[in-house]
């Protein structure tokens, strides 16, 4: 066979690429290579017609060329009469040029179609086949809108080749992933799940992976390839290794396909039909049985691809969820696997038992094998496989071997790898809350956190130690007496200073009366750091220092001399300026009453979700999840909802959200429906919204099962505290057959909802007008009309707006002025507005008066966005 | 499903890179730059896994070439292990003992002989002798195609 490859070898390409392998440098390359372009470009563009052979070599150069990484702006045309060549090879390196160089450019798309087109009606396979990959590879959208149709009649023609067949299942796969709307199914359905019956293994293993796909976006139009798939994969279990030939790898029956097959029915619940259940778990009884013979070689090929039939086996166990019996076995199966010598074996056995540990019948199962996922953490080589050992640890945490654990990671920080040292301390930061019976224990672990990896303790972490100390008053004494003793180091982490400044501060009256740790003996310990901090850590310790001139009135003296030096009055950074002049006359003329209320302790912080836990799912990446993409193209722009409140915001194929929403002053109230459009329950279903300052919102709970076919309404409560500019972000998750499901949808909640619209007369207005006349009091934006100007329109839209639309104001009637106010709970900002339109030109002028300035920026942006 | 696959060197250099999903050129780039340094940093004994973005990378080297593929998170890692393995197969089969100048050389022949065996990031046909089949035949048909043109050319008649 060499001979073949060799006979159709372009000698002068071989003599090019040799060549290219002997530049001694970068440059002698770039320089050989341009040589090599103005060649080819002066032979295409020569007189002379080329023949097909030439065209060939040198659009294959241009191939090998881009491959190096260069830029190739030519060639495609002569890649694409390549296509119509009746000689093979031509034909074929030209749809590789055209795979590899895909080229919007519409011109030579309509010419490409019609090579694929005719290729695909020649009935010679392996042009079939070229034109099919070709569809695949590309995928684009413009191919989809061409051959949609066909391919699908191609895949289950009775006369229709094997080998075209499976090009056509994976061609019609990848359309159907990049333009699904293209790809209709529905009178295909059925004979497409008939091919899992096909007599030709190839068949079957291309069109279990295109029914894959499918059953995941629309599982109820493949139901019934589960009992197909049941079955196939009965047969393949049960088959002695030689029954299927070429399709048995190192003595393993169909491993490709078997894995396959278990991922199709990953799509599916366990099969109600009892016969066709209990014909599935003698299947994967069959495979956890395997696993246990001696091995019939001793080629890692053998075992690969026998462990790889074990492991999908087990993620459907763990999928259904609902065998005790086989959940187990998967268990003391992956525990096996845990001291294999196998790097390979270990880490995936320490992957997939993260998953049962979270299935209520395998979690204790999982727990036996923490002194060997301890073991490994300590003694793996591969950076990788220790970080799979300390995810399993997180897993299988709870609260019988919670102290052991985070003792395990807090020594294993000493010595882990940076890479993954900031995760580890999110871990056990969320596991030492979680598992807090005594918040003692929790202090220490956090300010131990602190000592070993102060590094990669992020803010998120430290605030929250205070949150949690200031809202549990049992605790305080204890977390003041040791931080106390915690900044008695030499070296302290300056994440330590700020939690001591914070909470000694607050509660540093609690050890006052140990002369050990009296006031002074507390300020000067503070103070001794001070100077080694940065400006954030200064300024807090500045706010701890005027706390304890309210606590303790004895060393008022000293601090006001420490506030009074030049250091800090005449401080170089603004902040430690400000705050040094303030907290100095603040000491100096407040009486002790009003110190004291000023200089209260802090209100417990309201309860809300661990911001800990929001950074790790941040840091494992919500990208992981396929709709994500989906959902950012489905998000209805925001701008619809200016100027209304009732609407669908968001739609996929499983999901559809409508909200109806009102507002009174600066409250606000959201009714949103949550349709489920699938036949299939969801399950595990919460939303969470993202709250600012500026803008509170509150979610009241929402029934975690929605029915197939069924809405829930949630209701959201709204309160604008101050002016915004960020729309909130919902958040939806739940589980839709085996696939968790993330969706983040923007609310339309904009700042011109809080908006009472205000009537006056012309006179107020013109007062008012001048009265808002400073510079940065007014925004103005000229723009060109995006849609028809249409008065009744704009009037419509105004009012949506929020205004009161004042007529007989502006002396020219075809110009609109309103006015109203924006109640947010700080304060009310009063508005004015005038539009002008100029049909002549298609164009408006928006001019906004407001009190404040960012005010009258975001609404200009918001209003100017409607026209 | 498979996102990509690329064959380098120990130097790092591209040999094959085959993109089951559209990235644009600097991407690829990026992708390929960042892989070829994370994998050729590795040690000989480490395992064949990581994790990558949001993505698995399964590897293994041949003699002086590594093949890499990435794959989803619900993708299973050792039979990707062993798509690589049967494509080496392949490789060698067609070759005749593959060594790396062969890919270099014949690099069109590598990715017709991929296009066989997966496509749009799944295995299409996974018996080896129908793989080569295909491609046999295709060879055959070029031999075809050529064969009379030389015939016509030694009479004179072009």
């Amino acid at each position: 066979m060499p001979a073949v490859s060799k006979g159709d070898g372009m000698r002068g390409l071989a003599v090019f690429i040799s060549d290219i392998r002997n530049c001694k440098s970068k440059e002698a390359e770039v320089k050989r290579i341009n040589k090599e372009l103005a060649n080819i470009r002066s032979k295409f563009k020569g007189d002379k017609a080329l023949d097909g052979y030439s065209k060939k070599k040198y659009v294959c150069k241009l191939l090998f060329i881009f491959l190096l990484g260069h830029d190739i702006d030519f060639g495609h045309m002569e890649a694409v009469n390549l296509l119509s060549s009746n000689k093979y090879t031509e034909k074929q390196i030209g749809y590789l040029f055209i795979s590899v160089l895909v080229n919007s450019n519409s011109e030579l798309i309509r010419l490409i179609n019609n090579a694929i087109k005719n290729d695909l009606a020649s009935r010679n396979a392996t042009f079939m086949n070229l034109a099919l990959h070709c569809i695949a590879n590309v995928g684009s959208r413009e191919m989809a809108e061409a051959f949609a149709s066909d391919i699908p009649r191609i895949l289950v023609a009775g006369d229709t080749m094997d080998s075209v067949k499976q090009s056509a299942a994976l061609c019609l796969l990848r359309l159907n992933r990049t333009s699904p709307d293209l790809v209709p199914m529905g009178e295909w359905t059925a004979r497409v799940v008939h091919l899992l019956n096909d007599q030709h293994l190839g068949v079957v293993t291309a069109a279990t992976s295109l029914i894959t796909t499918l059953a995941q976006k629309s599982p109820d139009d493949f139901k019934t390839s589960v009992s197909l798939a049941v079955a196939r994969l009965s047969r393949i279990v049960t088959s002695a290794s030689i029954d299927l030939q070429d399709y048995t790898y190192y003595f393993v029956a169909a491993p490709w396909l078997s894995v396959k097959l278990l991922r199709l029915l990953q799509c599916y619940p366990p099969p109600e039909d009892a016969s066709l259940r209990s014909r599935l778990s003698e299947c994967l009884e069959t495979i956890l049985n395997k696993a246990q013979e001696p091995p019939k070689s001793k080629k890692v090929q053998h075992s690969n691809a026998k462990n790889a039939v074990l492991f999908e086996a087990i993620a459907l166990i763990i999928h259904h969820d609902s065998e005790p019996n086989l959940l187990v076995r998967a268990c003391n199966q992956l525990g096996q696997f845990l001291q294999h010598r196998e790097t390979n074996l270990r880490y995936l056995a320490l992957e997939s038992m993260c998953t049962l540990a979270s299935s209520e019948f395998s979690h204790e199962a999982v727990k036996t094998h923490i002194e060997t996922v301890i073991s490994a953490l300590k003694t793996e080589r591969d950076v990788s496989v220790r970080q799979r050992a300390v995810d399993l640890l997180y897993a299988m945490c709870d609260r019988s071997n919670s102290k052991q654990i985070v003792a395990e990671m807090l020594s294993y920080l000493e010595t882990a790898d940076y890479s993954i040292r900031e995760e580890i301390v999110l871990k056990v930061a969320i596991l030492a809350e979680k598992y807090a019976v005594d918040y003692t224990w929790y202090v220490d672990t956090i300010l131990n956190l602190i000592r070993i990896a102060g590094d990669y303790v992020s803010e998120e972490v430290w605030y929250r130690v205070i949150q949690i100390v200031i809202n549990r008053d049992d605790v305080q004494g204890y977390a003041a007496k040791t931080v106390f003793e915690a900044l008695q180091a030499p070296a302290c982490h300056e994440n330590l200073v700020k939690v001591g400044g914070y909470i000694l501060g607050e509660f540093g009256n609690l050890i006052a009366g140990d002369p050990r740790s009296s006031p002074l003996v507390q300020f000067n310990l503070l103070h001794s750091k001070f100077h080694l901090c940065s400006v954030p850590t200064r300024a807090l310790l500045l706010s701890a220092y005027i706390k304890f001139i309210n606590l303790f009135p004895e060393v008022k003296g000293t601090i006001q001399d420490v506030l009074r030096s030049d250091s800090q009055l005449r401080n170089a950074d603004v902040e430690l300026q400000q705050r040094a002049v303030e907290y100095l006359r603040l000491s100096c003329i407040a009486s002790t009453d009003i110190l004291a209320t000023v200089l209260e302790e802090m209100p417990p912080f309201p309860e809300r979700e661990s911001s800990i836990l929001a950074k790790l799912k941040k840091k494992k990446g919500s990208s992981k999840l396929p709709d994500m993409d989906d959902s950012r193209k489905n998000v209805n722009g925001s701008a619809e909802f200016v100027c209304k409140n009732n609407g669908v915001i968001y739609e996929n194929q499983l999901l559809q959200i409508g909200l109806k929403s009102e507002y009174r002053q600066n409250l606000g109230r959201m009714y949103v429906f949550y349709g489920n459009k699938t036949s299939t329950q969801f399950q595990s279903f919460s939303t969470s919204v993202s709250t600012t300052l500026q803008l509170n919102v509150q979610e009241k709970p929402v029934d975690p099962l929605i029915e197939a076919g069924a809405q829930v309404q949630q209701i959201l409560n709204i309160e604008c505290v101050s002016d915004f500019s960020d729309a909130p972000v919902l958040n939806i998750q739940f589980r839709y057959g085996g696939t968790l499901q993330n969706i983040a949808v923007k609310l339309p909640v904009m700042l011109n909802k809080f908006f009472q619209p205000t009537e006056m007369t012309s006179q107020d207005f013109f007062q008012r007008w001048k009265q808002l006349g400073a510079p940065q009091q007014e925004v103005q934006k000229i723009f060109i009309a995006k849609n028809q100007m249409d008065t009744d329109v704009t009037k419509a839209k105004l009012l949506g707006f929020g205004v009161a639309l004042l007529d007989g104001v502006d002396p020219n009637p075809v110009n609109f002025v309103g006015a109203g106010i924006i109640h947010t709970k700080t304060t009310q900002v009063g508005c004015l507005l005038r539009l002008e339109p100029n049909t002549q030109a298609q164009m408006y002028r928006l001019t906004l008066r407001t009190s404040k300035e960012s005010v009258s920026q975001r609404l200009c942006e918001l209003l100017s966005e409607q026209f | 499903m498979m996102q990509f696959m690329l064959l380098f060197s120990r130097q790092g250099k591209l040999r094959l890179q085959k993109w089951y999903v559209p990235l644009s050129d600097k991407e690829r780039k990026k992708i390929s730059r960042d892989l070829v340094q994370t994998i050729l940093a590795r040690k000989p004994k480490m395992c064949s896994f990581l994790e990558w973005r949001d993505l698995k990378i399964v590897y293994k080297r041949y003699a002086s070439l590594y093949f890499c593929c990435a794959v989803e998170d619900q993708d299973n890692e050792l039979i990707t292990l062993e798509i690589i393995h049967r494509y080496v197969e392949l490789l060698d089969k067609y070759f005749g003992s593959v060594c790396e100048l062969d890919i270099i050389f014949n690099f069109e022949k590598a990715y017709f002989i991929l296009d066989e065996f997966l496509l749009g990031g799944e295995a299409q046909e996974t018996s080896k002798k129908n793989v080569l089949k295909a491609i046999e035949q295709a060879d055959l048909l070029q031999e075809e195609a050529e064969a009379p043109r030389s015939v016509l050319e030694e009479i004179g008649l072009t």
